[in-house]
């Protein structure tokens, strides 16, 4: 804990507060009962702050207590995708495999910071591995289906999640120790340009991208995101080792990254004819409503700083 | 017959309600009645041996204490470490259903322990259900329940994807999520025939479950 980690824990309590006090005035100027909006608004900023305090008290642990909270993600968002697939008996020792073996591997490799090979375990290894065990098990019904489901899974909640903790192992000359303020970082501008998209969206929406997927997501949502998110980046360049337009131009990619994740998973929810993708987090959805920005987000940041800044 | 939960069963109960959740991150869902404190029936679709852990991890506390699932005997009394689990660790009401050489009449068994304040949950199919339909036919036990103590709340409840978490001669869990929906309650109407009722009680437990395409409501 530094300076900076306050100062940025105080400033989004600020927000926090700023958002409950609005939404509670809504809410008392509100007809009762109140409007589904208003009620989702209210159940959303109270997760955030469960969110935000969750977050806090994992960085408080250092880089364990981080690669903890999001192995913790991986499983919850794992067992949400799994659920929407078709499994068949024999997929059993694949699946139980994803969990308590793929899981903490991945993320013990992290916390061991072996690059590489905790680069290459999940889409080379594990990729290998589960369809041959999943044919040993002799049941070839719908096997490259199952196959397909389960290998994407893995990397969508495991493998691009797991890039959000491997930012602290970035050896950046001149950043050692603030590691974790990458994270912070990143997870601030890629969650504030969903907010924002959302409420760009909310305000000018008016011509969608692709409707058949996803209604709520517009032009104007996405510009707007993209243009506040960059500055919210740039904004925060203090937390990073980069220069202010450097900040924003990252910020900016990871706010598109985030919209790919975020219409990727509209459209397999769409697919399998759910509106969420669980029920974890009271207003918001399940673990992957929250974390899809995230999962396309991450790797492609990761690799970027990786390879400018090291 | 017990009147209330011993420890071991309460922390039994406890324990096992969290790990039901950490696995499945179960919820119930209220449609069409919520918790009202009333003795209950909870009747539900049976595929895996987690279906009453699931369904009571979904009760409140003080009900979940109440509440005992109604198990096959021939199962449970099949070796001490099912005998120890069904009767000291778990709330269960044991009843035989081997018509030939059962001691104990099964609704003199379930009628006890309702007349002794309990909830029961129950499986009116009888058995699990191994086959591709979603439902069995009921037996008439649920019949004769609602006939003889016809102030007990009959509530169905629809167990979504146990059967795949935990399916039959499966010892590890996959994490799945799982869902308990439970629906509006069932009463006996004056003079209903059994097989009306039994047909009423089983399309109300179905309605409440997925469609047919595997969407979820």
């Amino acid at each position: 804990m530094n300076d900076d980690t306050t100062c940025l824990f105080w400033g989004l309590v600020a927000i926090l507060t700023t958002a409950s006090l609005v939404a509670a005035g809504l809410s008392w100027r509100s007809p009762k009962p109140l409007p589904e909006t208003l009620e989702n608004l209210n159940a959303r900023i109270k997760a955030w702050w469960i969110m935000v305090a969750g977050i806090t008290i994992a960085f408080l642990f250092g880089s364990g207590g981080v690669i903890l909270l999001f192995a913790f993600v991986s499983f919850a968002a794992l067992r949400e995708y799994v659920t929407l697939t078709n499994t068949r008996h024999a997929d059993r020792w694949t699946l139980i495999g994803m969990f308590v073996i793929i899981i903490p591997t991945q993320y013990y490799l992290i916390w061991i910071d072996w690059y590489g090979l905790y680069s290459i375990f999940i889409p080379v290894y594990c990729f290998l591995a589960m369809p041959a065990l999943t044919a040993i098990r002799g049941d070839t019904s719908r096997f490259l289906e199952r196959v397909s489901e389960q290998q994407w899974g893995i990397m969508l909640s495991v493998y691009c999640i797991s890039h959000v903790p491997a930012l602290v192992t970035l050896p950046i000359p001149g950043n050692e120790g603030r590691g974790l303020l990458l994270i912070a970082f990143l997870i601030a501008t890629v969650q504030g340009s969903d907010v924002l998209q959302y409420i760009f969206g909310k305000l000018f929406g008016r011509r969608q991208i692709a409707p058949n997927v996803s209604p709520s997501k517009t032009w104007e949502g996405l510009i707007g995101g993209i243009v506040s998110a960059s500055a919210l980046g740039a904004g925060l360049y203090w937390l990073t080792p980069f220069s202010p337009i450097e900040a924003g131009v990252l910020a900016g990619l990871a706010c598109i990254m985030g919209f790919f994740g975020g219409l990727v998973a509209s459209a397999i929810k769409r697919d399998r004819g759910v509106k969420d993708w669980g029920h974890l987090i009271e207003g918001h959805g399940g673990m992957l409503d929250r974390a899809d920005s995230l999962v396309f987000a991450a790797p492609v940041f990761f690799h970027i700083v990786r390879y400018a800044w090291t | 017959m017990m009147d209330g939960a011993s420890l071991l069963q309460t922390a039994a109960g406890a324990v096992l309600a969290g790990l039901s959740r950490a696995v499945t991150g179960v919820r119930p869902i209220w449609a069409g009645t919520g918790p009202n404190g009333r003795q209950r029936i909870y009747f539900a679709n049976h595929a895996s041996h987690g279906d009453f852990i699931l369904v009571s991890t979904c009760l409140a506390p003080p009900e979940r204490a109440r509440t005992a699932a109604v198990a096959g005997a021939d199962y449970w009394n099949a070796g001490a470490v099912r005998r120890f689990i069904a009767g000291k660790l778990l709330r269960t009401v044991l009843v035989e259903r081997n018509w030939v050489e059962r001691a104990a009449d099964p609704m003199q068994v379930m009628l006890s322990a309702l007349d002794a304040g309990q909830s029961l949950i129950f499986f009116p199919e009888g058995t699990r259900n191994m086959t591709e339909e979603p439902l069995l036919r009921f037996r008439s036990g649920l019949y004769n329940l609602a006939c003889a103590r016809p102030d007990v709340e009959l509530v169905p409840c629809w167990i979504e994807n146990m059967s795949r978490v935990l399916p039959k001669g499966a010892v590890l869990p996959i994490p799945l999520l799982c869902r308990v929906v439970f629906g509006t309650p069932v009463a006996l109407q004056e003079g209903e025939d059994r097989k009306v009722f039994l047909d009423r009680a089983r399309n109300a437990l179905l309605t409440l479950a997925p469609n047919r395409d595997g969407t979820r409501r």
